[in-house]
C-alpha cells in the first residue's frame, strides 16, 4: 500500500481524491434532490418515500458510511491542499487583478465549501438527527417528517441559511464539475466547452432545486397566519 | 496615432537581497509611448546611475518575446495586461496618460526574489534535469524519418515545446502552481513516439522534482493559461494528470 500512500500525498494524487469524492458527491446530490423534490406532491409522497427508506435502513446505513468517508476525505484533502497552495504563495500582489484571467467560482472553492460545510452540521443536527433518532418521526401512528422538515422551513432563519448555502453550493459546482474532468485528464477540444456549460446548467439546477423549497415553503407559511 | 509621450506614476518594488524586506517606491517618469516597458526602465536605470543611485533589477534577454528571461507582474498581471505577451513586447501605448503602475516581482514560495524584480527561477531547472530528456545513444543523428511521426502529434507536442520556461504560470496562479509549465514539458515529450518509451518515468520523476520544489496545486483556475505569453493549452495539465495517475496505477512497484 506504500505506493498509494504516496500517490495521495503527491499534487496530482490530491487533486485525485478531490476530483474522485467531488464526482461522486455530485452524483449524490441528484439524487438527494430528486428525494427532496417530493416534498411538492405534498405529505403523503414525502412521507412515504422517507418510510420508503426506513424499510431498507441497514442499506441506507451503508450507503450513509460511505458518503461519510467520501465527505471526510473531500473536506480533509480539500483543507490540506488549501494549506499547502497558501504555504506556495503566501504574498498576494498589491493590485488583485485574478478576475482578469480566472473565474469567482475557482478562487473561491474552500469558502464556497467551507459555508456549505457549515450548513452541512446544521442540516444534519437538525433533519438527519430529527429523521434517526429524536423519536419524534412517529405519533400515533402518523408519520411526522412532512412536519418536521417544513416546520424547520419556516424558520426565517433557517430558512435563510439554507438558502444561502445553496447558492454558495451553486458556484462549488459550477466549478467543481468541469474541474474533475480536467483532473481525471479527461479535456478534450471537443467536448470541454459543452462539458462547462453542463456544469453551469448543472449547478442552477441543484442551487435552485434545493432552494426553492425553504423558499415555498417559508412563503405559503406567510399565508397561514 | 498618439505620439504625445506619457506621464506616469509608478510604484516598482525595491528589495536589496532575499532575506532584505522590499517595499514599493515612486517614480515619477515622462516616457515615449513607443518604448517598451524594459526600455522605460533602462531609461530610469540610466537617470539613477547619473544620480549616484542604485538601479532597478530586472531580467531580460533576447526582448523579442521569445527567450523567457524577462517577466515581472504589471499592476497584479504577469507580462502585463496583453493576451500573449511577454513583458518585453508589452509598450507604453498601452498605458494611459497620468496612469499610475504597479511593478512587481513574481510571488512564490519557490521563486525567491533575489533583487527588486528578480526571481530565482531555478527551481524549474531542477524539474526540467529530473526528466524532460530522452534517453537516446549520441553518436551520428538518427535518420529523420526513421521513426514517423504523425503530423497531429508533431503539432501538438511542438505547441507544448513553446513553453519559453519564464514563470508566468506560476507567477499568475493563486496558488503558485507550476502545473502548466510542467505539463508541456512532460507532454512535449509524451507526444511523440520517441518520447513514449520512458513517459510513464518521466511524469513520475518530474512530478515528484515540482512538489519537491514547493509549488502549489492546480485548482483548475485556468488563470495559468489566459496568462502564458505562448498560450500553452491547459489540456497539456489534463494529458500529465491523466498519465501520472495512470502511471502510478499500472506501475509494478508496491512500494515506490
Amino acid at each position: 500500500m506504500g505506493w498509494l500512500m504516496k500517490f495521495v500525498n503527491s499534487s496530482i494524487g490530491k487533486k485525485f481524491v478531490m476530483a474522485l469524492t467531488g464526482s461522486l458527491l455530485i452524483m449524490f446530490l441528484c439524487v438527494h434532490l430528486i428525494g427532496n423534490l417530493t416534498l411538492y406532491f405534498g405529505e403523503e409522497a414525502f412521507n412515504s418515500y422517507v418510510s420508503t427508506l426506513d424499510i431498507v435502513k441497514p442499506i441506507v446505513r451503508v450507503v450513509e458510511f460511505i458518503l461519510a468517508l467520501i465527505f471526510i476525505f473531500h473536506i480533509y484533502f480539500g483543507v490540506v491542499l488549501w494549506f499547502n497552495n497558501k504555504k506556495a504563495k503566501p504574498v498576494r500582489y498589491k493590485i488583485n487583478a485574478s478576475s482578469d484571467s480566472s473565474t469567482l467560482s475557482s478562487r473561491w472553492m474552500i469558502w464556497t465549501g467551507g459555508f456549505v460545510l457549515i450548513f452541512l452540521v446544521m442540516h444534519l443536527s437538525t433533519f438527519w438527527y430529527a429523521f434517526n433518532f429524536s423519536g419524534e418521526v412517529e405519533i400515533d401512528g402518523v408519520h411526522q417528517y412532512y412536519i418536521i422538515v417544513t416546520d424547520w422551513f419556516k424558520d426565517p432563519v433557517y430558512a435563510s441559511v439554507y438558502v444561502l448555502a445553496m447558492i454558495f453550493l451553486g458556484f462549488h459546482l459550477n466549478h467543481g464539475f468541469q474541474s474533475f474532468f480536467q483532473t481525471f485528464g479527461w479535456n478534450h477540444k471537443k467536448y470541454m466547452p459543452l462539458i462547462k456549460k453542463l456544469g453551469t446548467l448543472y449547478a442552477i439546477i441543484v442551487s435552485l432545486g434545493f432552494a426553492s423549497l425553504p423558499i415555498y415553503f417559508f412563503i405559503s407559511s406567510l399565508g397561514d397566519k | 496615432m498618439n505620439n504625445e509621450n506619457l506621464n506616469l506614476a509608478l510604484h516598482i518594488w525595491r528589495q536589496e537581497s532575499r532575506e532584505a524586506k522590499g517595499k514599493f517606491e515612486e517614480f515619477i517618469v515622462t516616457v515615449s509611448p513607443d518604448a517598451s516597458i524594459l526600455e522605460m526602465l533602462d531609461e530610469i536605470n540610466n537617470r539613477l546611475e547619473k544620480e549616484g543611485k542604485i538601479p532597478i533589477a530586472f531580467e531580460s534577454d533576447c526582448r523579442e518575446g521569445i527567450c523567457g528571461a524577462c517577466g515581472f507582474v504589471v499592476n497584479g498581471r504577469q507580462h502585463g495586461p496583453l493576451p500573449k505577451t511577454a513583458t518585453c513586447q508589452l509598450h507604453m501605448r498601452n498605458f494611459k496618460d497620468g496612469e499610475t503602475i504597479y511593478l512587481e516581482p513574481m510571488r512564490a514560495t519557490p521563486f525567491p526574489i533575489i533583487k527588486d524584480l528578480i526571481v530565482d527561477r531555478s527551481a524549474f531547472d531542477k524539474i526540467q534535469q529530473s526528466g524532460a530528456f530522452i534517453s537516446f545513444n549520441t553518436g551520428s543523428a538518427p535518420d529523420a524519418n526513421a521513426i514517423l511521426v504523425p503530423k497531429e502529434a508533431a503539432d501538438a507536442s511542438l505547441d507544448a515545446a513553446e513553453c519559453i520556461g519564464c514563470g508566468a504560470c506560476v507567477a499568475a496562479c493563486i496558488n503558485a502552481s507550476a502545473m502548466l509549465f510542467v505539463g508541456a514539458k512532460v507532454s512535449q515529450f509524451a507526444l511523440l513516439p520517441q518520447g513514449q518509451l520512458e513517459k510513464y518515468e518521466r511524469v513520475q520523476e518530474m512530478v515528484a522534482a515540482m512538489d519537491e520544489a514547493g509549488f502549489g496545486s492546480c485548482t483548475n483556475t485556468y488563470a495559468c493559461e489566459a496568462e502564458c505569453p505562448k498560450g500553452i493549452s491547459v489540456i497539456n495539465i489534463a494529458m500529465m494528470n491523466r498519465d501520472f495517475i495512470v502511471s502510478k496505477f499500472r506501475s509494478k512497484e508496491v512500494e515506490s
